[in-house]
């Protein structure tokens, strides 16, 4: 095997993993077992995956070995490896999380077959070069989250599915509409060929229709404003090993295929293009922010602040800087593993409590002191606190804003910044400081769960807290890799060149001889 | 279902519609046909059996749970993806042999056809979900 097998690995283990789980579905043991070595088994192979190409630059895989504009094209470059890892690290968390949290008879049905499903769908959309091979992986990973957000069948998982399925259908319809335009006006749908014949596409108008039209698409997905709807309405109704992982890894696959399509495709019109991207990631911060101070139940506070945070990753893109896409991805790195851990350890509060409401909440300083430590830290890395990941991750994107002298945009992502606090500080004091309300139900069985039970619990949210510790403490690499990450990105033909070695043409290369069925 | 014509045609109609799926299925390759509507012809004639004789009877005739048809679907075409990978090539290239056999002639096997099974037995396993899910309500 070669270096490029390397690339299939994040689709290709999954797999298998899912299968030997579908083979083993009687034996509730073997299910968790099998569920958590392939996830183990992904993360490595995401790391591998990583290191190559930060060592050897763009790794391509040309499937079936058809070349590239016609065969569809697997891609990893840097933002694509780094996606890949933080999901092989996400999925290995909420596998070890779900362990303890997740019932026996969701176990039966398919919960861990499901996630590695919708691993597979996540991975795939983040490696493909090929834009209805996207449409694809986002059709697998949607299936996967619409079978998980409703399994188990209790009636606000059916309604907030609801939401969720009908407007994640409409967007892949639009997604699905949009690809047919583009095919139809350019006669492609690798990416790399696509970017270099939208460069010289002759009808602009055309261009900015299609970039519209994938924006409705990847927003939906992504939950910008005013397309958001769906996510505070369903990530607080599912088990919360399932929204911990929707909420790390679901909106940030829309936000990777908005960074890919306006930095590689669509950047011929930027005062059009990119104007409009900041003023949705302003919209976007606001709306989100204020959602969350209306809400009282720790789950869904968190599930409106992922919305605003997708504001300041769509921000960094939109000023499209090297400096300011490096805040992007640094963000994005950081809120994928700060997001996660809060939702885990909301679980874990609800869990103890029966509820996510705060005000039936309260005690937990004393009563959980390691819980709270890990919140803590998450919580003021969410909101920009000094030394912790979010400071870095904020203040880049604010410099990048600063050195681009768009001074409305900084203002606003300072003042959501200083909202985001409070609303941390108010889940703080209810949750943890505040003594417990008289009437608090305290879930005893929770309470006296055996060694490796509490292990499985607090184990993930540990170590998604080091790492948070560690991104803020290890700032500068996690710093050079973004920026790299973000130049590799601004150099499109590095992209093309890689895909398309053979040089721009529209010529049918020979096609070899192995290639041919008989 | 009561009809006694279909319960007894059904009995000699199995073995039929099983046999032409698997025409259908080999056919694909080159001409219209293939795995998909190959499993779905054979589930249909299962469905058949399992509405007139019962869905414990039909499960009886195929022995596997369906869930583990899905689970061998998804192997087999793991595997056609992945050993061209063992051989130097790319994820999913076709991997061809020449059989020389007595009668058939010269017979062209390739990872493709493992791939074809694969997805023969996923949409047989996936419709048999279905189908036994229904009529055991």
């Amino acid at each position: 095997m070669n270096a490029q097998a390397v690339v299939i690995l994040p689709i290709a283990l999954p797999l298998a993993t899912m299968v030997m789980l579908l083979l083993s579905l009687k034996s509730i043991p073997a299910q968790k077992l099998i569920g958590v070595v392939g996830s183990a088994l992904l993360l490595l192979s995401t790391a591998t995956l990583a290191w190559l190409v930060d060592r050897d630059g763009i790794l391509v895989l040309q499937a079936g070995n058809w070349p590239a504009p016609f065969g569809i094209t697997l891609v990893a470059d840097r933002l694509s490896s780094i996606m890949v890892l933080l999901a092989g690290l996400m999925v290995f968390a909420v596998s070890v999380y779900s362990l303890a949290s997740v019932d026996n008879s969701r176990v039966r049905f398919g919960f861990h077959p499901l996630i590695q499903l919708l691993l597979m769908g996540v991975c795939g959309a983040f490696l493909t070069g090929d834009l209805f091979n996207l449409y694809v992986w986002f059709e697998v990973m949607l299936i996967a989250s619409f079978v998980l957000l409703t399994l188990g069948g209790e009636r606000g998982q059916l309604e907030g599915a609801i939401k969720y399925v009908t407007l994640n259908l409409i967007s892949s319809a639009v997604f699905l509409a949009a690809i047919g335009v583009i095919y139809a006006a350019t006669g492609t749908l690798n990416m790399a060929d696509l970017a270099l014949k939208l460069r010289s596409f002759p009808n602009e108008g055309t261009v900015s229709v299609l970039s519209m039209l994938f924006l409705i698409a990847f927003g939906t997905k992504a939950a910008v404003f005013p397309l958001f709807f769906w996510l505070p309405a369903s990530y607080h109704t599912p088990p919360v090993a399932v929204s911990a992982i929707f909420a790390g890894l679901l909106t940030k696959v829309g936000v990777y295929s908005l960074i890919r399509a306006f930095t590689l495709l669509f950047v011929t019109d930027l005062e059009f293009t990119h104007n409009l991207l900041l003023l949705i990631a302003g919209l976007t911060m606001v709306t989100g922010v204020l959602g969350a101070m209306a809400q009282n139940e720790v789950r869904r506070i968190l599930s409106f602040h992922i919305v605003s945070q997708i504001g300041y990753m769509v921000m960094g893109l939109a000023l499209f800087t090297p400096l300011a896409l490096a805040g992007t991805v640094f963000y994005i790195i950081h809120h994928i593993v700060v997001k996660t851990n809060l939702f885990l350890i909301g679980g874990v509060v609800e869990q103890r409590f029966r509820t996510g409401r705060l005000e039936r909440i309260g005690g937990l300083y004393r009563s959980a002191p390691v819980l709270a430590t890990v919140f803590f830290l998450s919580a003021m890395s969410l909101a920009g606190v000094p030394p912790l990941s979010g400071f870095f991750a904020k203040l880049t994107l604010i410099r990048g804003g600063l050195e681009a002298e768009r001074y409305a945009i900084v203002v606003a992502a300072l003042v959501v910044s200083l909202l985001t606090l409070f609303s941390m500080t108010k889940i703080w004091s209810e949750a943890f400081w505040k003594p417990p309300p008289g009437d608090a139900v305290t879930d005893v069985s929770s309470r006296n769960r055996s060694r490796t039970g509490r292990a499985c619990l607090y184990g993930p949210t540990i170590l998604l807290a080091s790492i948070t510790v560690g991104i803020g403490v290890m700032a500068g690499p996690v710093m050079n890799a973004s920026m790299a990450t973000a130049e590799q990105l601004l150099d499109q033909n590095a992209y093309i060149n890689a895909v398309l070695p053979d040089g721009p043409t529209g010529q049918v290369p020979a096609v070899s001889r192995e290639r041919r069925s008989p | 279902m009561d009809s006694v014509i279909l319960k007894t045609a059904i009995r000699f109609l199995l073995p039929l519609l099983l046999l032409a799926s698997v025409f259908l299925f080999l056919r694909g390759h080159n001409e219209p046909g293939g795995g998909f509507v190959g499993g779905l012809l054979a589930s249909g004639a299962i469905a058949l059996y399992a509405m007139t004789h019962g869905a414990a009877a039909a499960r009886q005739v195929v022995r596997l749970p369906p869930r583990f048809l899905i689970g061998a679907g998804l192997l087999f075409a793991l595997v056609s993806g992945v050993a061209p990978l063992f051989f130097g090539r790319p994820f999913l290239t076709g991997l061809w042999t020449k059989i020389t056999t007595e009668g058939l002639g010269e017979l062209h096997i390739g990872t493709p056809l493992l791939f074809d099974l694969g997805v023969y037995c996923v949409v047989t396993g996936v419709t048999l979900v279905f189908v036994f899910s229904l009529l055991e309500e």
